[in-house]
């Protein structure tokens, strides 16, 4: 497979669809719908056929060869579940505001298919310069949808959603020329490839803080506590397509910096640092989990749910054995899922009732069954039931952080129970209860949102009862970092 | 491998096909076809339990396995979905499977003018099999996923009347109440894994006999961290809080989920890990404190009841409190006899009184009961035997599990007598409140007209729980025998004195309750719950102010203080520091020539100052 094709097949998409809002104002989405499907079916295709274990898809030309620079994209276990994520949650998002958007209907479509196109490139670039292009890349136009499509306070949210992410991503491009530098001054090799950058000698104080610097980076897009800010007022204002795509995607290139980046090129660093980083991770499911809880609005406590779940990820990664880092993967992947399902969930009763405000809601259920039972099932899901995907990821990330440390993984654990309390308040306050006085009809899901939705569930399910395929293909990656950290 | 023994993979699987089929369905299936296909899994699971039973039974007990597929295998951390049939999990199978079968066919009835009936028995073939799961798992990790499967079920059916908040309420408490103790469970799991490197529940046992040594503190460690979920499912001191509330789910919820199956998981849990227990004299006595003290407080609280469900509430959490303390002094094979008659007569109890509920339109309140004997004759005779069965009078289920459990409890050490007198004090409030039950909502004066239209599918059910709460006890339960430590039922010898006190305590309770509650006061029963310690003991020894007061009161404020982000106070100083930064270099830019000549004066004297300082 030509990565680097289907990278450019969904931004040549994303002009195709915004062109063709010129001759009709309906044609983006579908555009970007076939672009979409067309690039999920590629991807299905490059999976069912390759050898399973090994990589999936390498594209590498030269581009500025004097400062070491290529066009390197490689696509691994880990990285081929992350694109197909992204090219998955891609079709939800433009599935879930499909009648949303009501101007600039190309330039939506436009804004979103680059974001997509700069994600996948974040997640299969191994030149760090070229990583750093697609970092970019997927953050600009995000910051134009919440801008431009978002709600009544956008531009605070997309400002404040720019500035914490272009200072991180600066302080990741100084890390990047520092340890480029460092590696030219120590070895000769001027060189953006990963692979030649993983035998830098990084050792000491220096290598601490470049390592430093690309954690926070991540860790920033993650969120960690206490960079978390952002996340809450970009994902509510965002517009569903926006929301989708930041919680379900764009928070796991955070991740996965973590785990293909931060742990491979600075190992020695990475361990020294892993506790206070098992204690971020356990501070943001407590923190997040907790203000998830106090939120008003439906959206902003899902925001928050992100930050308590995303935290697990981080405890994973750092307590960095097999069973923790599997159960980190699978936590992104089915956080992705999940997440994508009860932000579409919160833009549709957004649609129906011109509120996100929780207080103004309550009985929905009787009005809109389906979106009731569907919410209750994303919402369990969330919750960690056994039998769906965001146990498996929990249970494994708990179980494995608990042979590392105790005390961090019994705090962490502390955010299962406040999962259930935000989880089932949420529940309460919208679908349950007595019903707003002007309980008037309200549309229910018709097919084209229950297709989607019912993808979501079952990929869920899937993931549950039989995780097997995840951890088979995170395997290479995750035996990396065990082989590192230990 | 004999017989029908392979269909057991089938048992559990009817009830989530049942599910499946509801929730596709979207309640767009006629009445008629979701209770066949409701009730019919659940009837179906226990044809199957009923064949699997007779194989099993009829091949000599031997240990029988169904592999489904390995659920993952991460870091040698290796969990298959497989199910395992030994005595122990039969029985509970044949509970679940046959009483929960009796309640659905009630339940057909009794829900028939409700909305969502479709729902209602989506949630309770879910719960039927996330129930089969926790007993069939031979993995910590299935038993998990059964576990907190009938959380959320319960969780659902409490509140299943949504629209009330009240309920939904109730339905949360119990949801998060239990999984405070999921969570000091799944601790549990996790030193089990780290310390005996799998969580499949034989090698467990098998590796925590031969690792440890007796009174290991890792051991007993793992021991109370299973009992923190014992405790919190099973509704026992300090985390039974949740029970009464509960009550808010419709009748055979209450008689299901809350009476014959998921309250006794913890019980379940306690018996199947036993080896664990038998390790650690502490974990084993922490146990039988749980049980006695629960059995105690639960048995005063339900004295002073006047809603009819929570009465039976109050003794369910008592009954499971004499289930742990069984536990907890030995008498294993007991627990799970009782366990398995207390399904049949609390189930009878729940039912009867649900007839009676519906034949009233929805009143609870015992005091606006009275007089039904006559015009609920099938209601008044089942509550009339389960209620003799609860209290443990002779001949009737109940005694005999009660029965050996009082016995084996005196000859428990040194504590031993001690444990019998309270827990018979107790038994004596059992009968007490029974008996002040049936003749305050059955004698006296007929207050509210009852309009009974059951069917032939609730009064089956109610006939046939009858039976088995009266003669469910005459044959033991010897199918346990060889899973439990203790080999059975048939104890040692107690003296003559010790039996005939144990077995006449119900029978003074009975007479006792009769003369306060009976005869000479018919018609103005002594109303406990007016008094100051009557409002304690109805209130369930104001465990709910106190946790009100400690944790739900302070975790709501600080969250509503919390609410706009205080991280973002920091922020907010960073933005504040550039916009002063900004106001005061503007400042600068005033438009007028002579301001900035003179600046360029002073700043050109100043940098050749400095020069001339530095050269």
């Amino acid at each position: 497979m030509n990565l680097l094709a289907l990278i450019l097949l969904l931004l040549l998409g994303g002009i195709a669809a915004g062109v063709s809002s010129r001759w009709n104002k309906d044609a983006p989405r579908w555009v970007s719908l076939a672009v979409l499907i067309a690039a999920t079916l590629w991807l299905a295709s490059v999976w069912l056929q390759a050898e399973p274990g090994g990589l999936y898809a390498v594209t590498r030309l030269p581009w500025i060869p004097a400062f070491g620079i290529s066009v390197y994209l490689e696509m691994d276990g880990l990285s081929i579940m992350l694109v197909g994520l992204t090219l998955v949650l891609g079709i939800v998002a433009v599935v879930s505001s499909w009648s949303e958007v009501d101007h600039r209907h190309g330039f939506f479509q436009f804004n979103v298919m680059w974001t997509l196109a700069g994600v996948v490139g974040v997640f299969t670039a191994l030149d760090l310069f070229l990583f750093f292009v697609f970092w970019e890349v997927m953050l600009v136009p995000m910051y134009l949808l919440i801008a431009i499509w978002g709600h009544e306070a956008r531009a605070h949210a997309a400002m404040k959603f720019f500035l914490f992410t272009q200072i991180s991503g600066l302080l990741m491009l100084l890390a990047i020329l520092s340890l480029v530098y460092l590696h030219y001054a120590t070895s000769g090799t001027l060189s953006f490839d990963y692979k030649e950058l993983l035998t830098a000698d990084v050792a000491g104080p220096f290598g601490f803080w470049l390592m430093l610097g690309f954690f926070i980076a991540f860790v920033v897009k993650l969120p960690g506590v206490p960079f978390h800010t952002w996340l809450p007022d970009a994902h509510t204002q965002a517009p569903t397509a926006g929301s989708v795509i930041l919680a379900g995607i764009l928070l796991k290139t955070g991740a996965y910096g973590l785990i293909r980046f931060v742990v491979p090129l600075f190992p020695e660093a990475a361990m020294d640092f892993s506790w206070p980083a098992m204690v971020l991770g356990a501070a943001s499911v407590v923190y997040g989990g907790y203000l998830a809880f106090s939120q008003n609005d439906f959206k902003r406590l899902v925001a928050y749910s992100s930050v308590s779940h995303m935290g697990f990820v981080l405890l994973g990664v750092f307590a960095a054995n097999q069973v923790a880092l599997q159960g980190a993967v699978m936590q992104m992947i089915a956080h992705g899922f999940s997440t994508a399902a009860l932000f579409m969930m919160a833009g549709a009763l957004q649609q129906r009732l011109h509120t996100r405000d929780m207080r103004k809601m309550g009985g929905l259920w009787m009005r809109a069954p389906r979106m009731g039972a569907l919410t209750l099932f994303f919402v369990v899901a969330s919750l960690g039931m056994p039998g769906l995907g965001n146990f498996v990821g929990e249970f494994l990330v708990l179980l494995g952080a608990f042979q590392v440390d105790i005390p961090v993984t019994v705090v962490a654990a502390l955010g299962i129970v406040v999962a259930a309390v935000y989880g089932l308040i949420l529940m309460q306050r919208s679908f349950q209860g007595t019903p707003a006085e002007d309980a008037s009809p309200m549309a229910d899901f018709g097919m084209r949102e229950m297709s989607v939705m019912i993808l979501l569930m079952v990929a869920l399910v899937l993931l549950g009862v039989y995780p097997q395929p995840v951890f088979d293909l995170a395997a290479p990656a995750v035996e990396v970092l065990v082989g590192l950290a230990s | 491998m004999s017989g029908s023994l392979p269909l057991l993979g089938w048992i559990p699987v009817l009830p989530l096909l049942g599910f499946l089929i509801l929730l596709v369905t979207e309640g767009r299936l006629p009445r008629m076809a979701v209770a066949i296909i409701g009730a019919g899994s659940v009837g179906g699971a226990a044809l199957l339990t009923a064949l699997v039973g007779q194989s099993f039974i009829g091949g000599g007990h031997e240990v029988y396995t169904h592999t489904w597929w390995l659920w993952m295998n991460v870091g040698g951390f290796d969990p298959a979905i497989r199910l395992y049939l030994d005595g122990l999990s039969l029985v509970m199978t044949g509970v679940i499977t046959g009483v929960g079968f009796l309640i659905h066919l009630y339940a057909t009835g009794y829900m028939a003018d409700e909305e969502d009936y479709s729902r209602f028995f989506a949630y309770m073939n879910l719960f039927v099999f996330a129930m089969l799961m926790l007993v069939l798992g031979d993995n910590l990790l299935v038993l998990y996923l059964g576990w907190e499967g009938v959380g959320l079920c319960s969780y659902l059916l409490i509140g299943y009347f949504h629209d009330d908040p009240a309920n939904g309420y109730a339905a949360r408490k119990a949801f998060v109440v239990t999984r405070v103790g999921d969570t000091a469970m799944a601790f549990g799991l996790f030193l089990l894994f780290r310390e005996l490197g799998t969580i499949e529940i034989q090698p467990v046992l098998e590796g925590a006999r031969t690792t440890w040594p007796d009174g290991s503190s890792i051991n007993t460690l793992i021991a109370l961290l299973l009992l923190g979920g014992a405790v919190g499912k099973s509704a026992q001191v300090p985390l039974q809080t949740w029970l009464p509330d509960a009550m808010a789910g419709p009748t055979p919820v209450s008689a299901l989920i809350h009476a014959a199956t998921m309250v006794t998981a913890g019980v379940y849990l306690i018996a199947r890990t036993h080896d664990l227990y038998l390790l650690s004299d502490t974990a084993q006595l922490a146990v039988a404190w749980v049980g006695l003290i629960t059995l105690f407080i639960a048995a005063m609280s339900a004295i002073a009841q006047r809603d009819l469900k929570r009465i039976l509430a109050y003794s369910t959490m008592s009954q499971i409190g004499y289930m742990f303390f069984a536990l907890g002094v030995g008498a294993w094979s007991a627990a799970i006899f009782h366990l398995m008659t207390h399904a049949f007569f609390k189930a009878l109890l729940f039912l009867a009184a649900g007839s009676v509920i519906l034949a009233l339109h929805h009143e609870q309140d015992i005091f606006k009961m009275g007089g039904l004997r006559r015009k609920l004759p099938v209601p008044f005779f089942c509550m009339l035997i389960g209620a003799a069965a609860l209290a443990a009078l002779p001949l009737t289920s109940g005694f005999y599990s009660k029965d050996v459990i009082l016995l084996t409890a005196f000859d428990a050490g040194p504590l031993g007598p001690l444990f019998w007198i309270v827990a018979s004090i107790a038994a004596l409030m059992t009968a007490i409140y029974s008996t002040r039950m049936i003749c305050i909502v059955f004698f006296g004066d007929l207050k509210k007209e009852p309009h009974d239209h059951s069917g032939w599918n609730m009064t089956v059910p109610l006939m046939l729980l009858a039976a088995l709460a009266l003669g469910g006890g005459w044959f033991g339960l010897s199918a346990v025998a060889d899973v439990l430590p203790d080999g059975g039922l048939d104890g040692a010898e107690h003296a003559t004195w010790l039996a005939l006190v144990t077995a006449a305590v119900p029978i003074a309770g009975v007479l006792i309750g009769y003369f306060i509650y009976g005869r000479g006061s018919i018609g103005q029963p002594r109303r406990l719950d007016e008094s100051a310690s009557g409002e304690f003991l109805q209130a369930g020894w104001g465990f709910d102010t106190l946790y009100d007061a400690l944790i739900v009161r302070p975790f709501v404020r600080l969250a509503q203080a919390m609410r706009n982000e205080p991280v973002d106070r920091f922020y907010d100083l960073v933005v504040a520091f550039a916009q002063l930064c900004h106001r005061w270099v503007a400042n600068t830019q005033t438009g007028r020539l002579r301001w900035y000549a003179a600046n360029m004066g002073i700043g050109l004297a100043l940098v050749l100052g400095l020069a001339g300082l530095l050269l």
